[in-house]
């Protein structure tokens, strides 16, 4: 049985295509402002590269802050459920998810068979997402992933007395102006946003195991953070941002959708 | 307005300073003065025996000290005065105590009211400063003290620095924002992200779609009116209302914001009616450093100043 999974999220989409459980193509793309022809022409690249054509896909489950824009999906499960489902196959010990993405940042207490039993969730601010990254990054003028990276480096903890991502960028160019060390701006970043993201954590409650996923378990100096915030280690898995639709693929094979 | 090789700011207002022509500073028992060191704009206002004298309004710079000498130099500059025929000096705002020439600070929060009186009059009951980087709502007595407030300083949903992301994201000067909003043929639903950067991105979609600006515009003031009317609810608003900063100037946002309550704000235009006669400047964003100003009058006449030093700039 071949299915597909696709996440419309914030900033971007992923698709994963699944033959037997097994994943045999998937790709990503910017979301952009036309979410719908976005996925389209993704979803068409993804089919080609797997050698298949749309007839091929027997059931395909949209997940996401966008599911909607999908208008060829046969259903679709909710970004908490997706996550769940995701990562319980691959972490059969996760007991807590943490996904960051672009504009959420959610923490999603899960059942040892994958089942969402309660969850928190910040999209209503920046301040907790990879957005409010991106916005420190670009008054840093230091690359997303370089400041991922720089983050680890830093030898001394600023706390960032700012919140909100619109007053961060004047404190960030603040802290340029005090000589701060790049790296240790980096730090005070991905501590921000740990903060947050970890607060959100507290009011499901932080149960092990604990997996990150989303585009930000990407970011190095974030996880790092996160572990200190949290005061629990962490497990990262291979390609976090595609979690998302691994687990809306795993839901159309199983035949859960709405 | 556009500037060849220069980059276009449209959240750059411009700065402005006047001096009092009927008023001769020589002849007054104590000249005072306020310094509203706020986060986006610091104003100076010199006050002679009560009277509004003199003022400055510039934007903040790097630090406090220097934003608050050029706005002091700023206001000077229209006058034949000079810093130490200042008697009395109160720093108040986000940066008051680093205020180089004042001798006391006092918070924001009273200053405003006690200003908001002055300006408005003694019926004022609720005065709501929609600041730079922090609004607040505040009840207020019949003499401007402060009976209770409650602010937002967390969040650039509902500042005026909201608002100057906003303009220049869509490359409208910040000043023209509220009338264009009521260029439209109808009102558009409101922005729904609350957060400012949410509401960029929501923004550019708008804008892709072919949205009309000035719809835009609409949508955003309302937006703010709405998050500004939560904080107002919170703290229950009675008249007369008045409306104090920056964006007390954005008629498309003050207009929404009436609509919503139902209240009616006050008219921007002074008590005193001598003032308005002789059209001295109304200026919103001067009531923090009136209030002020008018603090350093009654410490003075009550020999109550904290200290007799003359305003210099300290070292």
């Amino acid at each position: 049985m071949i299915v597909a999974g696709i996440d419309v999220g914030g900033k971007n989409v992923h698709i994963v295509i699944k033959k037997d459980g097994q994943i045999i193509g998937k790709g990503t793309s910017p979301t952009g402002i036309k979410k719908a022809e976005a996925v389209e022409a993704l979803y068409e690249q993804v089919l080609k590269q797997a050698g298949l054509t749309r007839k091929d896909v027997e059931c395909v489950v949209a997940t996401g802050s966008a599911a909607k824009r999908v208008a060829f999906a046969n259903g679709s499960i909710a970004d908490a459920a997706a996550d769940a489902r995701g990562v319980i196959k691959l972490f059969p010990n996760a007991r807590t998810v943490i996904n960051v993405g672009a504009e959420e940042g959610r923490s999603i207490k899960v059942s040892p068979e994958g089942k969402v039993l309660d969850f928190a969730v910040n999209d209503k601010c920046a301040a907790g997402t990879g957005t409010f990254v991106e916005a420190m990054s670009r008054a840093l003028e230091v690359s997303v992933e370089e400041m991922s990276k720089i983050a680890l480096d830093s030898t001394k903890s600023i706390p960032m007395n700012a919140q909100c991502a619109v007053f961060g960028e004047s404190e960030v160019v603040s802290l340029i102006h005090q000589k701060t060390s790049k790296p240790d701006i980096s730090r005070a970043v991905m501590d921000a946003v740990a903060g947050r993201v970890g607060s959100v954590a507290r009011i499901v409650g932080l149960e092990k195991d604990v997996v990150v996923v989303g585009g930000m378990a990407k970011n190095a100096g974030f996880v790092d953070s996160l572990q200190n915030n949290i005061e629990m280690p962490v497990t990262v898995p291979e390609d976090p941002d595609y979690i998302g639709a691994i687990g809306a693929a795993d839901a159309a094979l199983s035949g859960v959708i709405e | 307005m556009v500037q060849q090789g220069k980059p276009v700011e449209f959240w750059r207002w411009p700065e402005t300073n006047w001096v009092n022509p009927d008023i001769d500073w020589k002849k007054g028992k104590f000249v005072t003065a306020g310094v509203d060191v706020g986060s986006v704009s610091t104003q100076a206002v010199i006050m002679v025996d009560g009277e509004f004298y003199a003022f400055g309004n510039t934007r903040t710079g790097s630090d406090s000290p220097n934003s608050a000498i050029k706005g002091m130099g700023y206001t000077l500059e229209k006058t034949d005065m000079k810093i130490d025929n200042i008697d009395y000096c109160i720093g108040t705002g986000y940066g008051r105590v680093n205020v180089p020439m004042a001798q006391q600070a006092v918070t924001e929060i009273s200053c405003h009211a006690r200003g908001a009186n002055f300006m408005y009059g003694p019926e004022v009951r609720t005065v709501m400063d929609m600041g730079g980087q922090d609004c607040k709502a505040i009840n207020v007595d019949d003499r401007g003290k402060v009976l209770n407030f409650i602010m937002n300083d967390k969040c650039a949903a509902g500042t005026g620095r909201g608002m100057e992301v906003f303009a220049d994201l869509i490359h409208v000067p910040v000043w023209e924002v509220g009338p264009r909003s009521f260029q439209i043929s109808k009102e558009p639903p409101m922005i729904s992200s609350t957060c400012v950067v949410f509401a960029k991105s929501e923004v550019v979609g708008l804008l892709e779609q072919g949205v009309p600006e000035n719809e835009i515009m609409a949508a955003y003031c309302s937006a703010m009116a709405h998050r500004i009317m939560e904080l107002l609810k919170r703290l229950g608003v009675k008249e007369k209302f008045v409306i104090t900063g920056g964006i007390a100037k954005n008629e498309g946002v003050v207009k929404r914001l009436e609509k919503e309550l139902g209240i009616k704000t006050a008219e921007q235009a002074w008590a005193n009616l001598q003032y308005r006669k002789k059209n001295y400047p109304f200026d919103t964003q001067l009531a923090g450093a009136m209030g002020a100003a008018l603090f350093g009058q009654a410490l003075l006449k009550m020999g109550k100043a904290k200290s007799a030093r003359k305003p210099g700039i300290v070292e």
